[in-house]
């Protein structure tokens, strides 16, 4: 029996119970059975014995969940097998997160992430904690949502020299840049379009100047390079001054224009708008996050997904799940 | 500049120099020297090519030189600038100066800009631009992509470079 301790429960936490609750026979072929042991939000909890489906129902009529106990108490009480930490993102403090994460570790508990402020302050301090305490950790939900790419690399292209990764490792200023392509319109009326659609933030600064895409940058890079970046060594330059002109001229030269995050093995990392071909692969449109990796034996390789939403972020939180419990002989 | 230059040289000792002393005098650069013996010409000559490097206003100079010491001048043709690149540049592109922007690479001497198409939609809006630029060799072209980087840094000018698809 796996035993999941849930930290943050809004949209993310949520739709990753959701998917519990609507997949656990396959989920239960892979791992065996499990249960959730505790669910915290920023300020009430529910543990002992329940039902997931009674915490998400207390949790949207009332707002909040039945009990008191924070998560540092769910935590030292250790009543489970894995913390999966979903709360809110910070990349300058990583905090609450990486306190959590960090507690976790600390007492030999595996920790399944999708939330980034934690690794991209403290990657190889996380690493060697794990290490030190044989826990694991798990972000594949950190970077690219649904669209599998750190676990693809450290499995299915191990062995490989990785040589560069480019890619769109963000959704929100995807839509925009395919729309302004598509319509010749002004950024500020797409942004306005996309935050009628809930695609874009009120505040989009997190996304249209490009730190999220760099701070998925960050944790790809550490991860396949085994290096030890951090924000700051991201040049960045996001997509706000783009102009519908700037769309005309390139796509007359049959280039258009993405929002382009890429790092190579000599720790350059780079997020800036780039002229891309019509015809190169990265050129998607909508939401979709894409990346091209170049490998030295296996060439090119292509991911495509989507890069955000609640069942894709459930998708790889699950990926990971199966990752560390799954037996071999199930698959 | 950079140019390839056929001589026709007699086939006797010193000849050479003929070509090889005016370019070191005048303070260019012999990049390479092919002499090919199996097509001598009727007259006896053999044709010998010069790959040049040096400045593009000594070069009449250079080749009067040459002339002047008897030596008969086949061919003269520049290299072509072979690497090409374009950068979208968006912002007060013509506040900023824009004939300074070209000179800086122009005048580099490896790198010229080959084309300029400019965009403004509204007085004091900031307009968009394709700047397209040629190089010697790929290095040249780096070289005057950090130049551009750079003034246009200095100019408040967004740079749109393109994604490479050369593998790396």
């Amino acid at each position: 029996m796996i035993e999941i301790a849930l930290i943050g429960f809004g949209t993310v936490g949520r739709g990753f119970t959701r998917a519990l609750i609507d997949n656990r026979d396959i989920i239960e072929k892979k791992i065996g059975k499990f249960r959730v042991t505790a669910i915290c939000d920023s300020k009430s909890s529910i543990t002992g014995d329940f039902k997931i489906d009674d915490a998400l129902k207390y949790k949207l009529e009332m707002g909040r969940l039945p009990e008191t106990r924070n998560a540092e108490e769910i935590i030292e009480l250790g009543d489970f097998d894995v913390l999966v930490e979903t709360t809110p993102t910070d990349v300058f403090s990583g905090e609450p997160g990486l306190s959590y994460i960090k507690k976790a570790l600390a007492s030999g508990k595996d920790v399944i992430t999708s939330n980034k402020g934690p690794l991209v302050v403290a990657y190889r301090e996380i690493m060697m904690l794990a290490e030190r305490h044989d826990a694991r950790v798990g972000f594949e939900a950190t970077v690219g949502g649904a669209m599998p790419v750190v676990k693809m690399i450290r499995d299915e292209l191990a062995g490989n020299r990785i040589k560069r990764i480019r890619g769109i490792l963000n959704g929100t200023t995807n839509y925009i840049l395919s729309r302004m392509e598509k319509e010749k319109a002004p950024y500020p009326q797409i942004l306005s379009e996309a935050q009628e659609l809930g695609i874009a933030e009120a505040d989009p600064s997190y996304d249209v100047e490009g730190v999220d895409a760099g701070a998925k940058l960050v944790i790809l890079a550490n991860s396949v390079f085994g290096i030890n970046v951090k924000f700051d060594d991201v040049d960045i330059r996001g997509i706000t001054r783009i102009t519908p002109e700037a769309f005309e001229i390139a796509v007359e030269k049959g280039y258009t224009i993405r929002l382009i995050a890429e790092a190579d093995e000599n720790g350059n990392l780079d997020v800036s708008p780039r002229l891309v071909k019509l015809t190169n692969p990265l050129a998607v449109y909508g939401t979709l996050n894409a990346v091209l990796i170049e490998t030295d034996l296996a060439g090119e390789v292509f991911v495509i997904g989507r890069g955000a939403g609640e069942k894709e972020t459930a998708s790889a939180l699950i990926s990971d799940l199966v990752d560390f419990y799954g037996n071999g002989s199930f698959h | 500049m950079r140019f390839t230059l056929i001589v026709e040289l007699e086939d006797k000792p010193g000849q050479l120099l003929k070509v090889i002393e005016p370019i070191s005098k005048i303070g260019g650069n012999v990049i390479s020297v092919v002499h090919d013996r199996h097509k001598v010409s009727p007259l006896k000559r053999v044709p010998v090519e010069f790959v040049i490097d040096i400045d593009t206003d000594k070069v009449e100079t250079l080749l009067n030189r040459i002339k002047e010491s008897g030596v008969h001048i086949r061919s003269i043709n520049e290299v072509r600038m072979l690497y090409t690149e374009s950068f979208l540049l968006i912002g007060h592109i013509i506040h900023t100066d824009l004939s300074d922007t070209v000179n800086r690479i122009d005048e580099t001497g490896f790198a010229e800009v080959v084309e300029i198409h400019i965009t403004m939609p509204k007085v004091n809006e900031p307009s968009t631009a394709i700047v397209t630029i040629s190089a010697r060799g790929k290095e040249e072209l780096s070289k005057a992509r950090e130049i551009l980087r750079e003034i246009c840094e200095r100019k408040d000018i967004l740079v749109i470079e393109p994604l490479n698809e050369e593998s790396s």
